[in-house]
Order: C-alpha cells, then structure tokens, then sequence
C-alpha cells in the first residue's frame, strides 16, 4: 500500500479526497470557512487533474440544486459547504434525501447567524440532522479525509443510498495544519469503485419522472423506505469502516473509545474537541481520576443502541454539545444520548454542558476540571446541574 | 408501474415512476360535460384540433384525425372552437344525452 | 420550421390522463416545445401546476425523463443535469447522442423565486432552454399575485376592495430581463402561434448555449374566460400587442408578427373576469393607463427592432 505522509490542512485534505474520488459533477458556492475546499479544487479543474464538471453557481441553494439534478442524471455529484449556506440548503437537503441520491458532502463546521459569527460550533450540521443525510464528524485532517473517501462507498450502497455529509470543525481542523497520510490514487479509486446509477434520468430511452406529488396514498410509503435506508446505513457504515481498515491500516466504526474500559468518568463528544478531549484524560488519569473519552463519529443514524452499550458501566457521564438545541433540553448529542441510555437503566449521572459556540476556545484545563468536578460532586453525595454552559460569561 | 402495493418495499427507490406514460391509466373522460363528435366526412385533416388539444387526445393514425380519446378527453372544446368556421368538423354534444 | 404533419411523426411527450384543469395551456406549451426536438430531451421542471398535474403517483404523463425536485431551482436542477451530461460525455460513460435539456417553469417560479436560478444558470452559460409559461399568477396555490399578473388584475392576494382594486404594478418585463443576461436566444410567443413557436424553438435547438422562451400560457380560471378560447386569449394578447411575439437573437431584435391592425388593450381585457372591475366608470383610467404603457412598450420594441 502506498501511502506519502504530507502536510495537510483539513480543507486541503478533503479536496486532496475530492480529487482523488474524480467525482463527474461538483456544484459549490463558496462560504468561509469551507470556500477553499473548492478553491482548491478548482485549480485541480484548472489544471485537468479531474473529469469533473465544475458549476460554480449563484449561491448554496442552487448549487445542492444543480448537484440534485447532476445525480438525477447519472453523476457522482459532490459539493461543500457551512453555516448559512447549509442553512441556505436545508430544504434541498430533505429532496436530496426523498429522491435516494448518493450525493457527497464536505460541511465545515460553522456557527449559524444572528450574531453573523465565522467559527466552529455545530448548529449548522444539527440543522439539517433530520434531513435524511448521514453525518459524520472527523476530529482531525487524516479523519476528514479517511471519511470523506469512505462516504462514497457508504452513500452509494445498494442497501443505503442516501446523501452523506463529512464533516470538520471550521479553522481548528479546516485551516490548521497536520501530518496526514495520503492513499495512492489507484487504491483510492479501487476502494471506491465506479458509479452505477440506478436508473439514469438521462438514459432517454428508459424514461423515468422523478420527484412526483404524493397524496396521502403513498407519501408514507415513501417516507418509510428511506427510514429504512438509513437503518441500513449502519451496517454500510461498519462494512466499509472494516475494509477500508484492511486496506488501508486505520479501522472505523461509530465512535472512538478512549480510554474507557475502567472509566469511572467519561466525556461524550464530536469533533475536534476529542483531542483536546483525550489530553484531559491523560492529565486526569495522572491525577488519579479514571477518566475515558467516547467519541461519536456517527451522528446520522444516530448509534443510540451501541453507545449505550459501550457507556453501560461508566457511572459519571458528561456529554459536550458545541451547539445548543435551544429547546431548554440541552444540547442534541445530550438529548439523543439520554434517550439511548434511558433502556439500560443503569445508574448513570449523565450531564450535558455546552461549550464552544462561535468559536470559543475550549482548554484542557476546563475539560480536566468539569470532569473531576462531577467526580468528587459524585463522591461527596452532591447534586450538580445536569445541563449548563461552560466557558461562558454568565 | 403497479397501481396498488402491499408494502413500501414494493415501491421504486427514490419516489419515481420508473416506466413513462403510466398516467393514461388514469381517466380524465369522466371529468366531461360536453362530448366532442368527430365528423371524418367533414374534417379536411388540418390536425389544429390535435396541435391544441390540451389533452393529447386526438388519435392520429397516417397524419389524419382517427378518432378521440374518450378515456382522455376532458372536454374543453378547444377542438371545435379551434376547427376552422367553414369546415366544423367537430361539435360539442352534451356529455348527458350518453348517459 | 416543420408542418403538423411531420410533428405528428414525432412521439408525444406528453399523454392525456394528466389533471390539469379542462382547457388549460400549459401542457400545449409542453407539446408544442418538445415536439419541435429532432433529437431527446430531457426535461426539468419547477413547482408548479403543470409538475403537480402531470406526475401525480404512480401516473405520470411524461413520455420523456422529468425531473422535479423544488419550485424556485428549475433553472440550476437543468444546469446540473447538462453538466453532468457534459461530464459523462467527455468521459465516455455515455454515448455522445445530442440530448436537448428544457426546464418549464411557471411565471411563479420563473419571474419570482426562481429568478436567480434562472439567471444564475444562464450566466454559466448551460446548453439548455428554460420554457417559462406565463399563466399572469401562482395559479397553483389559487391565483396569487405574481410579478407577471399585469396591471388591475384581480388575484386573490390583489383583489377587488373598497379602496384598492386589483394589482396596482405594472408587471416585470422578464424577457426583457433575460435580454439583458446577453445570451444567444430570446423570444416571446404564445401556444396559439405555433408556427411561431415551433420555428423559435426549432431554431434555439439549434443553436449551443442558453437559451430562454418566454410563452404565454393562458390561465381559464385565474383569467376567467370560458375555457374553448385559450388560443383565442393569445391571439388577443398578441393582436392588441399586450405580448408582442419577438425574439432577441444575439442581441438583434426581430419581431415575429405584426397585427394587421393593432386592437385596443380593451379586447384582451374585456373577455377576463380578472379585469371586469376595470370596466366600472370610476376605474376608466386605469384601462387608459395601461393602454399607455402597451402603446410606450410596443413602441419601443419597434424601435429596437430597427437598431
């Protein structure tokens, strides 16, 4: 196996992905933090590094549009985005999801507006987390573009088909740069395989009409078949995690357990809060505190029952939500969390602090100091807030 | 296509209809209150009638007016207004006199 | 430019078993589009009444491939199907038949919230057609005010009051608009004209590049008309030079027919229930108003047909 170990920013990453998947369509428009995703992969048009056909259009609604119909017709279609102008996508997103089409997203996370704000959280992905797209969160540059490479694999899936966004955490994993290991281009492209649409709109002599009206006579049906297709998903996803790790060294499943085996304390969260995440661990652990860490990769569909299973024994649970759901329930990864948890029936304290929106810093030292928090409130009897903020001036 | 399924799982992936033309199963003949009557002997084949008709349903066969499609038919009378006033080959007969 | 008999030849785009209403001009607009293609077509379409009418499940009257997937992105959904076509071509992944790629939008979804997709796609330069059919409202919600319903006419979301009567704006001129986007073909017709039609589109399918129709569809219960005289309310519209028939062809202006007497505005307007309101004396000069700006524009058509 080929691999080149480079520096990479995540942006640079997934259009490195992007290039070597040789998507036929790429629709984008561009919006900070994810623009040079696109920038880069423009010159690779430029240059004639790809087939792809790029349609820079007038703004994010068309482009999920155009990328819409370019799949219709029979393309691998991929585009990326953030914050608003996923927001701006939204409701193609639902259509993108009803009409089954593998579309491939690369979604930098960004903090929706008012006040406009240009830095991670992720109100923006959890936006559309009901949309019918699978969503993966990469913690680093080599996640997002390991993800970006298996989300071909997963979304185009006989048993799956159904759009997928990948995404990273905006400027912290977009602009910062790692060391990453890059495939050749020949065992990306043996790993994803070429496109087979099921029933081209442009094969003309087949004729089909996509996106008909329901009434009330099938719109359930329909509705049904893709719930299915997302709890199809979960084994797509696992199948392609396990042979992308035989053929390219690094496994994936639905989350990363850190250090969880004997946890008396775990943190749950998404991103590029895990690094920072599994420092806090390690500092714990020297203090004396069995800290662990579980990261979710695998947010759509959401893996309510294996979470719960990998977190059955570990009594103090603080779940990190760097956005907010604005229900007075906490943050979604919470809500989602405790709803998996609910059937073990185990007796957790499972709290849920929000952090992070708009960008701000989130320190070791804060993490290392909400968990032994719950630990010694734990041991001393005392009561602590289950949902609260954390690294805000209140 | 099938009209009637008994599971989800009997639908096309993705909510299309997967052949062309199922909607001439579908009748629209019923929605008529007047009924076009074609007169062949009449007609001199200028197909206005057929470039108008909103409903694809005057049958053509070798370039000439064949017939009308009763099953399709909704009755406008853009047919027989559009006719040519010398030739009124087609006149608007009330849908009830064939009940 | 072909006759009807050879059209006839041609496979129907389009079968009966639709639900559009009795009378309705919309899927002659389709007809009449489509059949003047030699060559496949693939067609994209807006939200809209003819979408809704036509692809209720599981019965579809599209004898070709129709895409739908939102009202306000018929002309982005094309650019990407023509791009993707573009793409698989230069790979070889398909043959290299020419394919001629449409999307229908009604004036809802064309002079409104279609309007940037619209031009967005045509500014990329997509080799596509977007065949607006201009029914004057958003028919399909029942007949709310567009920026195509044209001076005084009642909607319901511009109607008859006390104080205010029927729309107080003169409407877009889209074809105009889409002038100014400078692409290779422009042109205005009715269903009614379909020599006229079929030459314009015969013509832009001939032609590389986007390419936008703009076609008269007339609307028997928005206009309240009895429903045989369709073709009757287009010639109308051209005859008093409401919708003059032209087309924009690399910029040069033509105009493709002229009344032999032009009729007074009064003959469009008197057989539609959407204009009766205008008839009361009190409302005289509103007719007369409207007159004015029928007369400046035609005019001005003229004037630029001679440059």
């Amino acid at each position: 196996m080929g691999k080149t170990r480079v520096a990479r920013t995540g942006n640079e990453a997934m259009a490195e992905a992007i290039r070597q998947i040789n998507p036929d369509v790429v629709a984008a428009y561009p919006i900070t933090p994810a623009t040079e995703v696109m920038q880069i992969f423009a010159t690779y048009v430029a240059d004639g590094l790809v087939d792809t056909e790029l349609v820079p259009t007038e703004s994010e609604h068309s482009a999920m549009s155009a990328a819409i119909g370019a799949q219709v017709a029979g393309a691998r279609t991929m585009t990326a985005t953030s914050s608003q102008g996923l927001a701006l996508m939204y409701e193609m997103l639902y259509i993108a999801a009803g009409l089954r089409l593998p579309l491939i997203m690369a979604e930098v996370n960004r903090a929706l507006s008012a006040p406009i704000n240009i830095h991670c959280d992720h109100g923006d992905t959890m936006g559309g987390r009901d949309a019918g797209w699978i969503q993966i969160f990469s913690e680093n540059s080599q996640e997002a573009y390991d993800n970006l490479i298996q989300a071909v694999r997963i979304a185009e899936h006989s048993d799956v088909l159904l759009p997928i966004m990948v995404t990273t955490d905006g400027f912290i994993i977009s602009h910062a740069m790692e060391d990453i290991d890059i495939y050749s281009d020949g065992e990306v492209r043996d790993f994803i395989g070429t496109y087979k649409p099921l029933q081209p709109a442009l094969d003309y002599k087949k004729p089909i009409t996509v996106g008909s009206i329901d009434f009330v006579d099938y719109y359930f049906e329909h509705r049904r078949a893709l719930a299915q297709a997302m709890s199809n998903a979960k084994n797509a996803i696992l199948e392609v995690g396990r042979e992308f790790g035989s053929k390219f060294g690094q496994e994936y499943g639905f989350y990363e357990a850190y250090k969880l085996d004997d946890a008396e304390v775990a943190m749950v969260c998404l991103g590029s809060t895990a690094g920072t995440g599994k420092d806090a661990v390690d500092n714990l652990r020297k203090r004396g505190i069995k800290a662990g860490l579980l990261k979710v990769r695998v947010f759509r569909p959401f893996p309510a029952e294996e979470l719960a299973a990998r977190l059955k024994d570990v009594p103090q649970i603080c779940v990190l939500d760097r956005s907010d759901a604005l229900a007075a329930t906490g943050g979604p990864l919470y809500a989602e969390l405790l709803a998996a948890m609910f059937e073990d029936r185990a007796d957790h304290t499972v709290i849920n602090r929000i952090y992070g929106l708009g960008g701000r810093d989130i320190k070791v030292g804060e993490i290392e100091e909400l968990l032994s928090s719950q630990v010694s409130a734990a041991a001393g009897g005392k009561s602590i807030d289950r949902i609260g903020y954390l690294g805000v001036r209140e | 296509m099938k009209e009637n399924i008994n599971s989800w799982k009997d639908l096309p992936i993705g909510g299309i209809v997967d052949e062309p033309g199922t909607a001439m199963a579908y009748k629209t003949g019923d929605w008529r209150t007047l009924r076009p009557i074609h007169n062949s002997e009449k007609c001199i084949n200028c197909l206005a009638c057929w470039i108008y008709c909103p409903d694809s349903a005057i049958i053509l066969k070798d370039g000439k007016v064949e017939s009308i499609d009763l099953e399709h038919c909704k009755g406008c009378g853009i047919c027989a207004h559009e006719c040519p006033p010398k030739v009124k080959a087609i006149e608007m007969v009330d849908e009830a006199d064939f009940r | 430019m072909s006759n009807l008999k050879q059209l006839a030849t041609r496979q129907a785009p389009l079968c009966g078993g639709h639900r559009a209403c009795a009378g309705c001009s919309a899927p002659d607009v389709v007809r009449q589009v489509l059949m003047a293609s030699a060559d496949p077509v693939v067609v994209g379409s807006a939200t809209g009444c003819l979408e809704v009418s036509t692809t209720i499940f599981p019965y579809s009257a599209w004898n070709v491939p129709f895409v739908h997937s939102a009202f306000e992105n018929a002309g982005a959904s094309v650019s990407g199907m023509e791009a993707a076509y573009k793409s698989l071509k230069k790979q070889g992944k398909i043959g290299d038949e020419k394919i001629n790629f449409v999307a229908f939008g009604g004036d809802g979804g064309t002079y409104d919230i279609g309007f940037q997709s619209l031009s967005g796609a045509m500014e990329r330069g997509h080799n596509m057609m977007y065949v607006c059919y201009d029914n004057g409202a958003y028919m399909n919600t029942g007949i709310q005010r567009s920026s195509a319903t044209p001076r005084g006419a009642m909607t319901t979301t511009s109607p008859v009051g006390k104080v205010i009567q029927g729309k107080q704006q003169q409407r877009k001129d889209l074809t105009a608009c889409m002038v100014a986007h400078e692409i290779p073909y422009v042109a205005q017709t009715t269903p009614a004209h379909w020599r006229d039609l079929n030459a314009k589109v015969e013509y832009a399918f001939s032609i590389e590049g986007p390419k936008f129709m703009n076609v008269l569809a007339p609307c028997r219960l928005g206009w309240g008309y009895p429903m045989e005289l369709t073709m009757d309310m287009c010639r109308l519209a051209a005859d008093t030079c409401f919708w003059p028939l032209y087309e924009v062809v690399e910029g040069q202006y033509k105009l493709t027919y002229t009344p032999k007497e032009k009729k007074p505005v009064e003959d469009f307007l008197k057989p539609q229930t959407r204009f009766r309101h205008l008839f009361r004396p009190e409302n005289e000069h509103v007719i007369a108003e409207i007159q004015q700006e029928v007369d400046r524009k035609w005019e001005r058509l003229q004037k630029l047909c001679t440059l």
